[in-house]
């Protein structure tokens, strides 16, 4: 079928595959099974990381004993949560309960799709790559409103409404902030984005990668936007009914957004899979866990936000900023295209450290609260 | 081959999501419905070359309102049981039929001219450049954004403490 090929899922002519007899077929498969082994593999080292790395940020040790330096423990807990037993509330809508966690997960691996792992190596050279990733990251949300409300549980419908303002808040920012870049880049496929960062563009574009990981911070709901399963709040979250399996559904959905978005952070604004000496992965490999340890370092230093403070401050902190970023950087494309990477770099952070210094004189704490 | 295959399944889903959407006693159940008709809409997007525009159809649809006809369909109440039947049903069953037989009549009788181009690759240049470039539409864009202004000043009017 070479019509399938030409409708947006191009395949790279560099990979050993691309003229064979069933090329793209076997590049599907390759790429599929490749993409999916690699993210639940990374989920089960990622949760041993977080958790040691947690365990120092606190002065203690974290999970050491099952294993070579506790390696096994995410082993043995995964085997702990699939031999649980799996219940549902009697009152429960059973075939949305059923289907959330799906819902949830799904979207989360398709966007690992368009993300390079060495030039042209990807599943789909789309053209619209960046657009593609937004656009099903937004179905996660309803995943977690199915869960909520499927559960017949007040504290997990709660959680959910707010997991959902809160997304649909941060959503803007983090498009918004992934503009700049692509004016830049002028293109919106990740690969051609990667090409282009001879300099990475976190040096060209410091106030949109503050964006990009504050709104991508909230998005994946961790500290300090964790309103969302904030235990002392709300008991445990949306998932407060789940269990065993679709628990860890749930579990899994959560640490894969994480790396996801560190894979989206490296690729945009940190070079990819560019860098010298190492193979490809591997640079991209360690740009992941470079971002992933930083988020650890937030979850563990930053406390939680009030709802009303992390609405406000998308729509009033970030938004605004986000705005601007746009401004300065198309005027500096549009009018100065020759201007040298340090200086489009020095204006960028140059306006970022203005905005938060003036922004900060008017945000005080203790003020009035807004109402959601 | 491929592309009719696709074609024919992605328009069974959406025709059979969205007649699910109306017969639907449970709202909540009716909107994830209306979501798999997004969805399947987008995938026919996608078949005619059109990946930009299924993208945004995935965004604005699914991401924003059908979260937004959730939230609301969250503040009514009786959600499982659906809307009580009514005196209203005849005059609404008259308007709906009347509704549907212009469309269909128009669909039938109007010649649809088909493009004999091959689909632009990449589509988001030639987009721009309809949209915002020399003969283009940028006086109708920025009345639609006035448009959107104005909703939202309204809404937080509406909204405001008294």
């Amino acid at each position: 079928m070479p019509e399938l090929i030409t409708v947006g899922a191009a395949i790279s002519p560099n990979l050993p595959w691309s003229d064979w007899q069933f090329g793209f077929w076997i590049h599907l498969l390759i790429f599929g099974i490749g993409i999916i082994s690699l993210l639940l593999g990374s989920v089960i080292i990622f949760i041993w990381l977080e958790r040691r790395l947690v365990g120092r940020f606190q002065r203690r040790l974290g999970p050491n004993r099952a294993g070579p330096l506790g390696l096994l423990q995410s082993v043995a807990d995964v085997i702990k949560i699939l031999t649980k037993e799996d219940i549902v509330p009697s009152r429960a809508d059973k075939l949305i309960f059923w289907i959330a966690p799906i819902v949830a997960f799904t979207p989360v691996v398709l966007m690992l799709a368009v993300v390079p792992v060495a030039d042209g190596a990807l599943l789909a050279d789309l053209n619209i790559g960046i657009l593609f990733v937004i656009a099903i990251s937004s179905i996660t949300a309803l995943g977690v409103f199915m869960a909520g409300w499927a559960s017949y549980n007040k504290y997990s419908i709660l959680s959910a409404m707010r997991t959902v303002a809160q997304l649909v808040s941060y959503e803007m920012p983090l498009i918004l902030s992934m503009v700049g870049v692509v004016i830049i880049a002028g293109s919106l496929s990740l690969n051609d984005i990667v090409k282009t960062q001879t300099v990475p563009f976190i040096v060209l574009q410091p106030a949109g990668f503050f964006i990009f990981f504050i709104a991508s911070l909230a998005e994946i709901n961790r500290t300090p936007f964790d309103l969302l399963e904030a235990d002392s709040e709300l008991v445990a979250g949306y998932n407060i009914e789940y269990s065993g399996m679709k628990f860890a559904t749930f579990y899994l959905t959560e640490y894969c957004e994480a790396i996801v978005l560190s894979t989206l952070a490296a690729t945009i604004f940190l070079g990819g899979w560019q860098g010298p000496w190492l193979p490809p992965i591997v640079w991209l490999l360690l740009k992941i866990g470079i971002v992933f340890c930083f988020i650890v370092w937030i979850r563990s230093t930053l406390p939680r936000l009030r709802i009303d403070q992390v609405m406000g401050f998308a729509w009033k902190f970030l938004l605004p900023l986000a705005i601007l970023n746009i401004f300065v950087t198309s005027i500096f494309v549009a009018l100065w295209p020759e201007t040298p990477a340090w200086l489009m770099g020095l204006t960028n952070l140059a306006i970022l450290v203005a905005y938060i210094l003036f922004w900060s004189k008017l945000f005080k704490p203790g003020g009035k609260a807004v109402a959601v | 081959m491929g592309l009719q295959i696709a074609f024919w399944v992605l328009a069974l889903i959406a025709v059979g999501s969205s007649a699910g959407v109306i017969l639907q006693k449970n709202l909540f159940r009716a909107a994830l419905l209306l979501v798999v008709c997004f969805l399947a809409s987008a995938g026919i997007f996608v078949t005619l070359s059109a990946d930009f525009l299924a993208a945004v159809q995935v965004i604005i649809n699914v991401g924003a309102v059908a979260i937004l006809i959730i939230m609301s369909i969250m503040l009514t109440r009786e959600v499982t049981r659906g809307s009580p039947s009514n005196r209203l049903g005849a005059p609404a069953f008259v308007i709906s039929a009347l509704i549907v037989f212009i469309l269909v009549f128009s669909i039938l009788t109007t010649a649809w001219p088909i493009s004999g181009a091959e689909p632009a690759q990449p589509t988001t240049s030639v987009l721009a450049q309809i949209l915002i470039g020399d003969p283009g539409f940028i006086l109708i864009i920025q009345m639609s954004a006035i448009l959107l202004l104005s909703t939202i000043i309204g809404a937080i009017v509406l909204m405001k403490e008294k």
